[in-house]
């Protein structure tokens, strides 16, 4: 855990469960705000007013509503929560929400002098300005706004660290400038634009970004038990939890899910089927293939890039080949992918084969919620574990690893031409226009949207 | 001269609520403690009843709880506890 954001996060979800079993959730809800702030206690911001309904944003959030569409201020969280019992699917809208109340509306992004400048000789900060925008008034450099082009030069050549840059954490971390700010001047997301990468998220000093959540349904659907629930768990969980994978598994089936499953072992239909499409491609004069399994990169290409669409592998994604061998045996089942990610909620709702979304963080929380102990398990016997390779699709370089081993079955001395792009950022778009030029020799490109891979995903509970 | 035991609570609410982090206690200790001071993982202390979640996370200091546990009020405790041991 690496602040108070996520501190407050989980704890939500956690009373959130514990309210859920013990049947008194629609009478808590309205209540938790006040409870955790009250009357002259201690608050996180101006006053315990302003927490107070931060709180309830988030707990609406967490019942799977987007703050965007609040009609009526006055309506109460019961409500919401009885509006969520009735809900039977998920609906096809953004799964990121913005909590205006919660926005801090951070001034837009500057260099700034600080007083550590100490008006000294040499002066570089007015020398290597391309503009002329910064000057000296009286011992002190100065930078004039409204001439500055942010190029960060002066910053560089400071000796004294005297120049800072103030920064909009949302805004920066956005890969693809879908944030902005609205006429309050609170971030607001455009979703035309939006890939869903998370950085946002991760990124808010005051979480005031935040997820749809999708617990309430699947508690709900763990409760009802009308048909078989199985849930899926991305290959990043091995490095998630306390215990060994084989007690999680176990602790996951105590939850009340019929079949505890490995997305890896779709990830090993991923590699085959990879391996043959870049094999095919290549025969056909294609020159370059990238890897599909990321959604928020595949997001990024289709909706800024389509040009470069026909680069992007065809084959489906481990969590969907995991959702169909569910399906084969169980056509009834309801479908649970459990993983790190913001995107898979966005790619679960277009396709049928995956109901549900939870992630690593709601995962901790049921199972904190109920005080399932992962360590104290007995191991759960997997009848076919998947394969290593297939496991290390979480880590960046992973899928080529495993695409290149999958290629070297028949032809043992393959060469691979491959390059990685490890955690997407603003300059991705103009490296894969440089890729798609076809001056860079490369044939097999891996793209993660998250640095490292799936395992430092936007709801994961370590980060590396 | 006994040494000092420090469990960490690896139930899953402590976990998700901050040991993770602390479980790296032993790296960051000064080297000096580290003949002194016993650490080990311990499943769920049952001190996350429903009222106390934000009491998260607990460890427990030669046998006496710890709320709100973080690198700084263990190090405080060991302070204390380590016999003529000052500042450092």
């Amino acid at each position: 855990m690496a602040n108070g954001a996520e501190y407050m996060r989980r704890e939500l979800m956690i009373r959130l469960v514990r309210a859920f079993d013990d049947g008194t959730l629609e009478q808590e809800l309205d209540q938790i705000p006040i409870k955790l702030r009250p009357k002259d206690g201690n608050s996180s911001r101006c006053c315990i007013y302003h927490d107070r309904a931060v709180l309830k944003y988030r707990l609406m959030a967490l019942l799977g509503f987007s703050c965007e569409e609040e009609k009526d201020e006055a309506r109460s969280l019961a409500s919401y929560k009885q509006e969520a019992d009735q809900r039977k699917s998920i609906e096809k809208k953004p799964v990121l929400t913005v909590c205006s109340a919660g926005c801090s509306g951070c001034p837009d992004s500057k260099f700034m002098v600080t007083e550590n400048c100490r008006g000294c000789f040499a002066r570089p900060c007015t020398f290597n300005c391309p503009v002329s925008a910064v000057s000296m008034i009286g011992q002190t450099s100065h930078i004039d706004q409204s001439k500055c082009i942010k190029c960060g030069k002066c910053m560089q050549v400071c000796p004294f660290h005297a120049i800072v840059k103030t920064s909009v954490p949302c805004e920066e971390a956005c890969p693809v400038g879908a944030i902005r700010k609205n006429e309050h001047g609170r971030a607001e997301i455009d979703f035309e634009k939006c890939v869903f990468c998370g950085k946002c998220f991760a990124a808010c000093p005051f979480s005031a970004i935040m997820e749809k959540s999708q617990i309430l349904d699947v508690l709900n659907q763990l409760k009802k038990r009308e048909s078989k629930v199985v849930a899926m768990i991305a290959p990043s969980a091995y490095s998630q939890f306390p215990g060994t994978i084989e007690q999680l598994f176990t602790a996951i089936k105590q939850l009340g899910f019929d079949d505890v499953m490995e997305v890896a072992l779709g990830a090993e239909l991923t590699t085959a089927h990879e391996a043959r499409e870049f094999q095919e491609k290549m025969a056909a004069g294609q020159k370059l293939m990238t890897t599909s399994c990321c959604t928020a990169y595949v997001n990024l290409v289709h909706r800024h890039l389509p040009d470069f669409a026909k680069y992007v592998s065809s084959t489906p994604s481990p969590m969907k080949y995991a959702a169909e061998l569910v399906r084969k045996e169980s056509p009834d089942a309801i479908t649970v992918f459990i993983g790190p990610c913001i995107a898979k909620r966005m790619e679960a709702l277009y396709t049928d084969l995956v109901d549900y979304v939870l992630t690593f963080e709601e995962l901790g929380a049921i199972l904190a919620g109920r005080k399932i102990d992962i360590m104290t398990q007995e191991a759960w016997k997997l009848t076919h574990p998947a394969d290593e390779l297939a496991r290390n699709y979480a880590h960046s370089c992973g899928v080529s690893d495993a695409v290149l081993a999958d290629l070297m079955k028949d032809q043992p001395d393959f060469k691979l031409n491959s390059k990685f792009i490890n955690g997407i950022d603003k300059k991705t778009l103009m490296q894969l226009k440089l890729f798609a030029s076809g001056k860079i020799p490369v044939n097999f490109l891996e793209v993660m949207a998250c640095n490292g891979g799936c395992i430092n995903g936007p709801c994961s509970l370590t980060k590396n | 001269m006994k040494k000092i035991t420090l469990e960490i609570c690896c139930g899953t609410t402590c976990y998700m609520l901050g040991t993770q982090k602390l479980l790296q206690i032993e790296n960051i200790m000064p080297e000096e403690w580290k003949n002194c001071v016993a650490v080990s993982a311990i499943p769920c202390l049952n001190n996350c009843t429903s009222e106390n979640i934000c009491g998260a996370p607990f460890v427990r200091i030669n046998g006496e709880i710890m709320s709100h546990a973080s690198v700084e009020s263990i190090f405080n405790r060991i302070r204390e506890l380590l016999p003529g041991e000052g500042e450092e």
